[in-house]
């Protein structure tokens, strides 16, 4: 089929390009390690207590929102990428190209995946030695998850990237989306050691219900009703953001 | 034909209202023409060639671009142009040579095939030894023809090249025009945009005249020229006072035409001003008037466009903003139709 020949194609354009220059990965990655060494032992002595006697281990609670807080971010601003090119004519030039539309997003994205599912993987590499136990299955079906929703994010980052044509109105956007969510989905902290009415109001974000399955699949439980829950919330926003995404993509063009 | 457009319309949407860029643009280019679009910014150039090129969709109208209809078979359209545009068309990060052989894949080139045919494009666009060389380090003419390899890359019957010397200096300029010619000699129809006379001139075998989205004139460059009466001639008095009396004179030549008075100075039209020019002088030193100097010009394209639009087309601030305004939302605004 010649969009998924068109994919391979944008993708190892993009692959490429990011292998050039890692030091944008290697930034986003950051981020979340600092959280990791900086922030984690904190929750330590208590998280007996913040995860209602689920589990004593720190990581089992922590790692789950930070590979959830790292699929998110690191695929939000992927649109700065995108206006980038945009400038440069590249998007310009991929549509005059018999190409598939759907692949000249879907190829950027699956970047996006790729790099976000290896920088997961070195962030649960490096929380090993600090003590971090889960079960494989748990943790392989983390990262389709974490994968899922940077395709998600990716996608919607693209689609407002093209429609505003503007770093200066696609930072101020992402950065009002990020904060809430951020503070909504209990990434840092689970909601449930919050007072009731926060917890009412997080229960509306998607985030939150995802990042409580994947805690969940931490510990092992692949069949409790936070991880089909999580899983329900992390398609059904992939449907979404992918349907969005295509849909700019081949609108924007005649 | 390798263009036929009928009644191309389109319309932008702008904070002001509806503001239609091109306003009903027929127009025919056939096999291995090299055809200008000239006009001032804002004229609706980019616009139709970017309708041209499938990039945005007629508001109305119908074309055949190619050999395919625009409407119902748009990447047929795709596959059988290449298309430089204005902003470039490579990444500054990437590699020359991976931009050129990727862009070719998404055409369907074979990347063996896109690797040879790529290197022999840099050799005749006389990129030699920058296949490898990141984006940003080459020149802007290099650049520049960078980007023609890309349209040219799966070898389209027809290319558009959308201002492609704006912002080179004139020996990158004269070096690309040899290098559009040579593209013409290999059996490519052409079809380019510019606001520059002097490029319309020495480059294209026929020339649109556009303007407030719609072609004013069409024809070979020195059949516009011919349709113009005449050469201007302009004498200069010195002293504004002596004008009417020299008008007075002109009036008296055949085939004089818009004799103007502009301050110190007469203007006017005549067919071979050089040889009426002797004559002339002779009446007017009779008269004891007193002469400060004497042009003759061949007409130019601006005296076309000028006999056209009633204005220069070196004005460009004579333009509407609004105009401009839309051309550039054609760039941000968000496609109604899919």
């Amino acid at each position: 089929m010649s969009t998924l020949r068109d994919t391979w194609i944008v993708f190892h354009r993009a692959m490429r390009l990011s292998l050039r220059n890692p030091m944008w990965s290697i930034l986003m990655l950051s981020q979340p390690l600092m959280y990791l060494f900086l922030f984690g032992p904190l929750l330590k002595p208590i998280t007996a207590q913040i995860s209602q006697g689920a589990t004593t281990n720190a990581y089992q609670v922590f790692i789950p929102g930070l590979i959830v807080q790292l699929g998110m971010f690191g695929a939000m601003f992927v649109g700065f990428g995108l206006i980038a090119e945009y400038r440069a004519g590249v998007i310009e030039a991929d549509r005059v190209t018999p190409a598939s539309r759907i692949a000249l997003m879907a190829g950027r994205v699956l970047r996006d995946v790729v790099v976000l599912v290896v920088q997961s993987i070195l962030l649960l590499l490096a929380a090993l030695p600090l003590g971090l136990r889960a079960p494989w299955s748990g943790v392989l079906l983390s990262l389709v998850i974490v994968a899922l929703l940077g395709a998600t994010f990716a996608s919607l980052s693209y689609s407002v990237a093209l429609i505003t044509k503007s770093e200066d109105a696609l930072a101020p956007l992402l950065n009002g989306i990020a904060m809430p969510l951020l503070l909504l989905s209990g990434i840092l902290l689970p909601m449930q050691i919050g007072p009731e009415w926060l917890q009412r109001l997080s229960d509306i974000s998607p985030l939150k219900h995802v990042v409580n399955g994947v805690r969940s699949l931490f510990r092992g439980d692949l069949s409790s009703s936070s991880t089909l829950w999580g899983l329900f919330w992390v398609v059904l926003l992939t449907i979404i953001g992918l349907t969005v995404g295509a849909r700019t993509f081949r609108k924007e063009s005649a | 034909m390798m263009i036929e457009a009928r009644g191309l319309v389109r319309t932008f949407k702008t904070k002001r209202g509806p503001v239609q860029a091109v306003q009903g643009v027929d127009l025919d280019v056939a096999d291995g023409e090299i055809v200008g679009f000239l006009g001032p910014n804002g004229a609706g150039k980019t616009t139709t060639m970017r309708m041209l090129a499938t990039l945005i969709k007629p508001t109305s109208g119908t074309a055949t671009v190619a050999g395919c209809d625009l409407a119902r078979d748009p990447v047929g359209v795709r596959r059988g142009i290449g298309y430089v545009p204005q902003s470039g068309s490579t990444l500054p990060e990437a590699i020359a040579g991976d931009e050129v052989v990727d862009h070719a894949r998404l055409y369907g080139v074979p990347k063996t095939k896109a690797i040879a045919d790529g290197q022999r494009l840099f050799d005749e666009l006389d990129l030699p030894g920058l296949w490898r060389r990141q984006c940003k380090t080459l020149s802007g003419g290099q650049r520049r023809r960078l980007d023609i390899v890309m349209g040219l890359i799966h070898d389209p019957k027809l290319i558009f090249l959308d201002e492609p010397t704006t912002g080179l200096d004139p020996q990158a300029r004269a070096n690309l025009w040899e290098h559009i010619r040579g593209l013409r000699d290999r059996g490519a129809t052409i079809f380019l945009t510019t606001h520059y006379l002097d490029e319309a001139d020495a480059l294209c075998d026929r020339i649109l005249v556009i303007d407030h989205g719609k072609i004013v004139a069409s024809g070979a460059p020195e059949a516009l020229k011919q349709q113009v009466s005449g050469d201007g001639v302009r004498l200069d008095l010195g002293d504004a006072s002596r004008a009417p009396a020299v008008a007075a004179i002109v009036e008296q030549l055949d085939g004089a035409v818009a004799i103007e008075t502009d301050g110190t100075a007469v203007n006017f039209r005549i067919p071979r001003g050089g040889s009426v020019l002797p004559g002339l002088l002779r009446t007017i030193d009779a008269q004891g008037i007193e002469l400060e100097g004497v042009e003759v010009h061949r007409p130019t394209l601006d005296d076309v466009f000028l006999t056209m639009t009633g204005r220069s087309l070196r004005d460009e601030h004579t333009t509407p903003a609004e105009t401009q305004e839309a051309e550039k939302q054609d760039d941000k605004q968000k496609e109604t139709v899919s």
